[in-house]
This record gives C-alpha cells, sequence and structure tokens, in this order.
C-alpha cells in the first residue's frame, strides 16, 4: 500500500511550487487547513495563486499567507469582510490581483475539473457583471453562463479522520469545499485531526474516498485563528 | 419624508411578517441581517427547515456554551447548531440544493427591487467590486425569493423602481418584498400591494414606490405584542 502520510508539515507540503493554483479548503476561519498553510509561509513560497471562498480572517490561516506575500492572485467569492483587513491592505496597494467568483460557481468549476468535464451551463450571474466577456447559451428557452472548470495544481484541505488509504470524514461545516477541492488538483494535502487503522472508517460514511488524496498530516485538534 | 416615522415596522416586525409566510414544510435559506431573525418568529407549529449554504441543512440557534463547536458556523460565520434530523454537504451538494430548486424560499436583504422583479444585492454603485458569495445562486435557484429591505434610502427615495440603477444580483426572481411600511408580491401583471403596516394607507405607500402598486384589495400587516 502506498504510504500516504508525511511526518512533518515540511514532507506534506514538498509538492508545493512557487506559482501554482493552490485550493484551499474551508469557509471563513472553519475548516482552513492552518497547519499546511504555516508550512507554505514558512517555506517563503511566492506567486501562488490561491481559491478559497473568504479572503482570510485575521492575521492565520490564508490571511497570513497574504501578509508574507506568498499570494499574487486570490479568486474567491466573498472578499470584502472587515476579518479580511490584510487582503484589502495589499489590494488597495496594487499587490494582489482578485477575481470574484459566485459561491456556488467556485464549487461547481472544481467539480467539474474534478469529473472531466469540459465545463457546465449555470443560470447563475445571468445578466450580472460576474457574466461580463463569458459565453450565454440558451438551453430550452432560459439563458445559461457557460463556466469553465478549474482545477488547482495543489488542494490543502482539513479533514477530521482518515485512514491509511485516505479515506476521509469531515467534522460539520469544516467540510466545506474540501470534498470538491480534493477532487480537483493534481495533488491533495490533508491535514487531519486523527488517524484510524484501516477499516475503522465504515466505507458508508467516506466522504472523500481515498483515490482523491495523496498526502496526509496528523494535526490533532487545534483551536482555530490562534496562529502566528 | 414620510408621514408619521412611528408608523414604519420595526425589523423585528418585517422579519416577523416574513416568517409568518413561511409555510409548513418549507426548506429555507436566510440572508445575512435583518433575514437571519426570521428564525425567531417561525410559528411554533410550522416545520421550517433552513439551509446554511456552507453546508448545513437544519440550520438550529446559537449554540450554548457547552454546544459550541468551532467547526459549526452558519454561512454568516456565526456559531449555530444543527437540528435533530439535519445534515452537512458539501458545497458542490449545497449548490445543487440552491440552483436545483430545493429551497421553497430565500429570504435576503437588497438595496433596490425592480417591478420585474430584479434583485440587487450584492454590491452597490459607487463599489467597484462587491461580497457576491452564495447570494447570486441562491436568487436564481429558489423557488421563491422574499426580499427585505427599508421602503426607501435614508434620503427617501423609493428602493422599489421600474428600471435598476443599481448593479443586479439576479433578474426576474423576486416574488414578494418585506418593507418596513408593506408587503408587496411581485407577479406577471405588475406589483401588487398586500398589506401595509397599521396607520399607513396605500396611498402613502405608492407615494414612495417608484413603480405603480396594484391597490385593489389591500389589508394590514398584524403586529404581535
Amino acid at each position: 500500500m502506498k504510504n500516504k502520510k508525511a511526518e512533518t508539515v515540511e514532507a506534506a507540503i514538498a509538492a508545493v511550487k512557487d506559482g501554482d493554483i493552490v485550493l484551499v479548503g474551508g469557509f471563513g476561519a472553519t475548516g482552513v487547513p492552518e497547519k499546511l498553510i504555516d508550512g507554505l509561509c514558512d517555506r517563503g513560497l511566492r506567486d501562488l495563486t490561491i481559491v478559497t471562498n473568504n479572503a482570510g480572517t485575521g492575521r492565520s490561516g490564508v490571511a497570513r499567507l497574504f501578509g508574507e506575500g506568498c499570494v499574487g492572485k486570490l479568486v474567491c467569492s466573498f472578499p470584502w469582510a472587515k476579518e479580511s483587513f490584510v487582503f484589502k491592505e495589499l489590494y488597495d496597494a496594487g499587490k494582489i490581483d482578485l477575481e470574484i467568483v459566485p459561491q456556488g460557481t467556485i464549487a461547481e468549476r472544481m467539480r467539474a475539473a474534478g469529473a472531466g468535464l469540459g465545463g457546465f451551463l449555470t443560470p447563475t450571474a445571468v445578466g450580472t457583471d460576474l457574466a461580463n466577456g463569458k459565453q450565454i447559451m440558451n438551453i430550452g428557452g432560459r439563458d445559461y453562463v457557460l463556466e469553465l472548470p478549474m482545477r488547482g495544481n495543489i488542494a490543502l484541505i482539513k479533514a477530521d479522520r482518515v485512514d491509511p488509504r485516505g479515506n476521509l470524514t469531515y467534522n460539520k461545516t469544516a467540510r466545506a469545499f474540501s470534498p470538491v477541492m480534493a477532487m480537483a488538483a493534481d495533488h491533495t494535502i490533508v491535514e487531519v485531526r486523527e488517524e484510524v487503522a484501516l477499516g475503522d472508517i465504515d466505507p458508508e460514511i467516506v466522504v472523500t474516498p481515498g483515490v482523491f488524496v495523496d498526502t496526509y498530516f496528523i494535526t490533532g485538534f487545534y483551536e482555530i485563528g490562534k496562529g502566528q | 419624508m414620510m408621514g408619521d416615522a412611528t408608523n414604519l415596522l420595526t425589523r423585528e416586525q418585517i422579519a416577523a411578517c416574513a416568517a409568518g409566510d413561511m409555510e409548513d414544510g418549507w426548506l429555507g435559506n436566510l440572508g445575512i441581517g435583518m433575514p437571519t431573525m426570521i428564525t425567531r418568529y417561525i410559528p411554533p407549529d410550522r416545520d421550517v427547515m433552513f439551509h446554511s449554504e456552507n453546508g448545513l441543512i437544519g440550520m438550529g440557534p446559537p449554540p450554548t456554551p457547552e454546544q459550541f463547536d468551532q467547526d459549526l458556523i452558519s454561512a454568516g460565520k456565526e456559531p449555530v447548531t444543527i437540528v435533530v434530523g439535519g445534515a452537512y454537504v458539501h458545497h458542490a451538494d449545497s449548490f445543487a440544493i440552491a440552483r436545483g430548486g430545493r429551497l421553497d424560499c430565500a429570504c435576503l436583504g437588497a438595496f433596490q427591487v425592480t417591478e420585474a422583479g430584479d434583485l440587487c444585492n450584492w454590491r452597490l454603485p459607487t463599489q467597484k467590486s462587491g461580497s457576491v458569495g452564495g447570494a447570486m445562486d441562491i436568487a436564481v435557484g429558489s423557488k421563491r425569493v422574499f426580499a427585505m429591505m427599508t421602503h426607501t434610502t435614508r434620503e427617501g427615495e423609493p428602493k422599489i423602481v421600474r428600471e435598476r440603477t443599481y448593479p443586479v444580483t439576479a433578474l426576474g426572481v423576486v416574488t414578494r418584498i418585506y418593507t418596513d411600511m408593506a408587503v408587496i408580491s411581485v407577479t406577471d401583471s405588475g406589483l401588487v400591494l398586500e398589506r401595509v403596516a397599521p396607520g399607513l394607507t396605500p396611498e402613502e405607500v405608492q407615494a414612495v414606490t417608484g413603480a405603480p402598486l396594484d391597490m385593489r384589495n389591500v389589508g394590514t400587516i398584524s403586529i404581535a405584542a
């Protein structure tokens, strides 16, 4: 059996390189893989494109990546929130690019990438600024926006339990985008609270099967948003 | 300005009014702000479930300190609970629920609504970009959209208009408008004034509405003590 377990954060994130498109799980501060992100910061990576729902919370997690100058572009649905002040400062200074995508469209673009599809048609954003420049197709009398798949070089996600095959379960709303991100990246790295023995996760409750997981790192429980 | 400001409904009263129109068996979605207050006013004999687009079906009230879990939040990023019989879903499934027509009703704040039901709520005209979140997906997919807002801007300008001047979130989706003055339905033949706040006349509402209202059968909003 392939060994997917990394003993250190450094080993877990060894595949990430400058310029990568990195899909980062979570919603708000919940479900964000802070330990893996700290690892990226400590490596001083540059020019990353980050795909995630929010523009960082406080100074931990994704906000730390922004603050340490690792990110060239953010793709997200909800950039302007008071807790995303690190991002706003960089954006206002012209130091970071931003692409706003509706939340459901972000999710489905990644799902399409993971599912081997060439795109999909959504009624979301028809007639709005966010459909500018995009192809509109009329199907059965209704207009749809053609949206293209969004693939990552890397997915960084957070899960609750893992077995040695990489099968995952999540905790509550920390699940967020992580299952679709795991599908949509060339290389998926998971930080996970607890490792269990093979067979200890009932196949009926596996949320992300190990086929979508390349590397995992055990963190134990930690309180979110308390990083540096 | 409108006559007597004391006749205007409070935010809580607007929420209670919308809550009273949520039917037994519905799955609803609540936007940030005034819509989140709706959960407090659902009549106890009605089974209404709430979807929170970050991945929760069956959103419950805020947690006690013992119930608090950092991994259980609402789409407004507030700590919440899950009701018995609820479920967690990932984002692709959560937005399949929204776009796929499984939401009976989305209650969303609004800056402006047109007589055709165009919803404007994601970005101010003066901003170069906004925080769209799930608003466009939810507005376009929900069976009904209840728009909730004050009837006019602070300057007294109508928020219900014929032609929009704000960036649109979704075209032709609003089915009903709940304001501090009235409840108005959006129909194929135009806006219908359903109910007015106690102490207001239909004519007073029409005077601060930027599109014609059908005022043939107007009731009064009932306000619980």
